[in-house]
């Protein structure tokens, strides 16, 4: 076993172009369900639009690359308004189940043969972003150190990736300190109390999904550029789980919590996969335990464990405040009983009160 | 000669039970089957192309088996074309023009079995002994008949449904817990019954006797997971969006250890698989497909009158319907709710068993359920039994009558639809009471 490659490569995958690409779809599922406490389970949806239209603007409209990027955008607005209007009204976990539907019936229809003309169908869209590395500034050769390297068409990739997740976290930082943040935490926090404030809920449950849902859009044409390929079956409910994985391993309702999560979950993603693989190939796990082919389920298993363990043990993440993200919101079936004994807790009362007056 | 013709048409089903040794793509759908000569003996080195709209999607070549097998990456229509040059002496296409069927349906999760009648060179084209009804073809004779065929399919898979969806909205009403993980334990029936009937190192018991050991099973899982793990977190006072993530990390988890156990590609069971069409009229049906659906009638019929007639039935709907309220009346809450669990883990085992059967057994055959599962229990209204079975019939009835219009592929996504349209006027479902739910 060689310690070494499996650091380089957890390495690779906590600072490459995909670790990137999921801070900033999770920093956009950070304002929906962090912020504002709205169960989105089709953050997937949103990258595929994102991914889609800048494939389709490009690739099959024969479009420059930046209007690929507006068509996405817009693409993502217009699903927000779709998905918002009909759901947001409803309790949380019918927002879930709602959005997630919606992910799979988009990806189904750009799927399905009737498509094809515009999607490429299953066989999705290749070679859209020429424009994107003919201005890579980066001269060409292998960069980094040891065996942890980084090809420069990386490079340029994970440079604007991390600089857009920089901008974003900023941009978050900036929101959520302004009022319009406080109100948004009031509404996670308690709706009914935001509402009776004179607050428009239902709009700013709307403005906040609409924002992350751009954050989502701009990860999934990062996504397509990076492969230079779409294909809509990578865009399936599965994602979406890994986004939630990660934000609640770095602390949902934090500003920098997808970055770290996103970074830290790549890293221990890859190498649990470098590291067992390693262990099989030098015989210390025998192939009739677990065979190379199964270390992709494996590895998968262990983040649905990793998440429920994370859920039962910290729910407030790495960087989060245990008071601060109950992941209470819409709690309209919970108890009774218990719900009036949380309440009753001197400490949450005050915080709750001194957040929705400010 | 007829005769002689019936029995090798028979021979070349028979290539439904063969496994072949090849890897299938993730998603399971793919085209397969097995090539026999007149003697029914394996003919092995034929060429097989699969194509869509004229674009190449595989190309194969029968084994020593006569087995071959082309992964699609999605449902659809495919044209599949057997290369007659390829062909070794002494055989020939019993069709001359034959070579190429086009438009073979392929739908979610199926491994499509495709026959190329094949008989010695004097025999072809000896259009007059009529071998059986090939399977159904989806270019029906009229509008009418292609209609009543898909309803009854949609029965049957709308039952399927809702056998599975009843335990979720039942344990949804009983402890708020949107149980994601619900579409593992119809995956653990299926698999677990496959184990008992089809697995190469397994006891290879009748599918029968696997079947009521594999819902047994499923009901052990549903009580250890209520005690093991949603009991002491509800006692714990966890919230309720907590235990929704937790259940997709349970998900994750056991649909995974599934695929690492079971393997990627998708098996059927031993038994029931080689059947002759029964003709009623304009519906055509395997014996088995009857059974699956007659049965499903029949089990939804008795979960029915078991909620309605029984004490246990009234104490879980009481429960269900407020939990504060059946405590404060004296029933034992958290046995109803062991009783919920076990039930509704009972009932995905043998949900998972006849879509096993109907389809085929995957690793993944239950989170694709799911879906469809939860679009029944919306549809129905949250927490409802009955609102979930009438639900799931719906689903199934949509996903299948949707293709006589549309493309296959896109079935689940019409369910799906529907779905998204009821939350849009009527959030708290078909039989939901109409109370504030947002």
């Amino acid at each position: 076993m060689d310690f070494l490659v499996i650091l380089a490569d957890a390495g690779r995958g906590a600072l490459g172009p995909v670790a990137a690409i999921y801070a900033l779809a999770a920093i956009g599922l950070n304002i929906h369900f962090g912020y504002t406490g709205l169960l989105n389970f089709g953050q997937v949806a949103f990258m595929l639009v994102g991914a889609y239209g800048v494939a389709v603007t490009v690739a099959v409209f024969g479009g420059p690359l930046w209007l690929g990027v507006i068509v996405g955008l817009v693409a993502a607005v217009v699903l927000a308004f779709l998905l918002g209007i009909p759901t947001l009204r409803l309790r949380a976990d019918y927002l879930a189940i709602a959005t997630i539907a919606a992910g799979e019936v988009l990806r189904l229809v750009f799927n399905s043969g009737v498509a094809r003309p515009v999607t490429g169908g299953v066989f999705g869209l290749q070679q859209f972003a020429g424009a994107f590395y003919a201005v890579n500034p980066i001269p060409s050769g292998n960069y980094g150190f040891g065996r942890l390297t980084f090809s420069q068409r990386d490079l340029w990739v994970m440079l604007v990736g991390w600089g857009a997740v920089a901008l974003a976290t900023l941009g978050v930082f900036l929101l959520v300190r302004s009022p319009w943040g406080r109100v948004l935490r009031a509404v996670r926090d308690d709706e009914d109390a935001a509402r009776s404030l004179g607050k428009n809920v239902y709009g700013y449950k709307m403005q906040s999904l609409v924002l992350g849902g751009i954050l989502g859009a701009l990860g999934g044409m990062l996504l397509a550029v990076d492969a230079q390929a779409v294909a809509p079956n990578t865009f399936n409910p599965v994602v979406t789980f890994y986004l939630y994985a990660l934000l609640i391993l770095g602390g949902a309702g934090t500003v920098l919590g997808p970055v770290l999560g996103s970074v830290l979950f790549w890293f221990l993603l890859l190498f649990i996969d470098s590291a067992l693989r390693q262990a099989i190939g030098a015989g210390y796990i025998p192939d009739e335990v677990i065979s190379p082919a199964d270390v992709g389920a494996v590895r998968f298993a262990l983040v649905g464990l990793g998440l429920m363990l994370l859920l039962i043990f910290r729910p407030a993440g790495i960087l989060g405040d245990v008071e601060e993200m109950r992941l209470e919101a819409g709690a309209g079936a919970t108890p009774r009983r218990r719900r009036r004994g949380r309440k009753a807790r001197p400490a949450a009362g005050k915080r709750t009160d001194e957040r929705v007056g400010g | 000669m007829a005769r002689r013709l019936v029995t090798l048409l028979f021979l070349v089903l028979a290539a439904m039970a063969a496994v072949s040794g090849l890897a299938a793509a993730q998603d399971g759908e793919a085209v397969e089957g097995t090539l026999r000569g007149p003697d029914g003996e394996p003919v092995a080195g034929v060429t097989i192309t699969v194509e869509q709209d004229g674009q190449e999607i595989g190309t194969t070549t029968s084994g020593a088996d006569g087995t071959w097998l082309v992964p699609v990456p999605a449902p659809g229509g495919y044209d599949v074309t057997l290369d007659a040059a390829t062909l070794p002496d002494g055989v020939a296409l019993r069709d001359a023009d034959g070579a190429t069927l086009p438009a073979v349906t392929v739908r979610p999760g199926q491994q499509r079995t495709v026959l190329f009648p094949l008989v010695a060179p004097g025999a072809a084209d000896d259009g007059a002994a009529p071998g059986p009804a090939p399977p159904p073809a989806d270019t029906g004779p009229g509008i009418g008949a292609l209609l009543a065929q898909l309803t009854v399919s949609g029965i049957k898979y709308g039952a399927i449904i809702a056998i599975a969806a009843i335990g979720l909205s039942l344990i949804f009403g009983a402890t708020g817990l949107i149980n994601f993980a619900h579409g593992e334990l119809v995956t653990i029936g299926a698999v677990t019954a496959f184990f008992l009937n089809a697995a190469a190192f397994g006891p290879g018991m009748g599918l029968i006797p696997a079947a009521l050991i594999a819902i047994v099973v499923g009901a052990i899982v549903g009580g250890a997971l209520e005690l093991g793990l949603w009991k002491p977190l509800r006692i714990r006072g966890t919230g309720r969006i907590q235990l929704f993530i937790i259940s997709i990390g349970l998900s994750l988890f056991l649909r995974h250890i599934i695929l690492v156990i079971f393997g990627s590609r998708p098996r059927p069971y031993a038994d029931y698989v080689i059947q002759q069409v029964m003709i009623f009229g304009p519906v055509a049906i395997t014996p088995r497909d009857l059974v699956i659906t007659v049965l499903s009638l029949v089990v939804l019929v008795a979960v029915g009158l078991m909620l309605l007639r029984t004490r246990v039935g009234k104490a879980i709907r009481a429960v269900a319907d407020d939990r504060d309220l059946a405590e404060a009346s004296g029933v034992d809450v958290s046995r109803v709710i062991l009783y919920v669990w076990v039930l509704g883990g009972a009932l995905a085992a043998l949900g998972g068993i006849l879509f096993g059967l109907s389809e085929i057994v995957a690793w993944d055959m239950g989170f694709r359920l799911l879906l469809l599962m939860f679009a029944a229990v919306i549809l129905g209204g949250l927490g409802s039994p009955f609102g979930a079975m009438a639900g799931g019939l719906l689903v199934g009835l949509v996903a299948q009558l949707s293709t006589a219009y549309f493309p296959v592929e896109l079935q689940n996504a019409w369910a799906l639809g529907v779905l998204i349209l009821v939350l849009l006027v009527r959030p708290q479902g078909i039989f939901g009471r109409a109370e504030r739910v947002g």
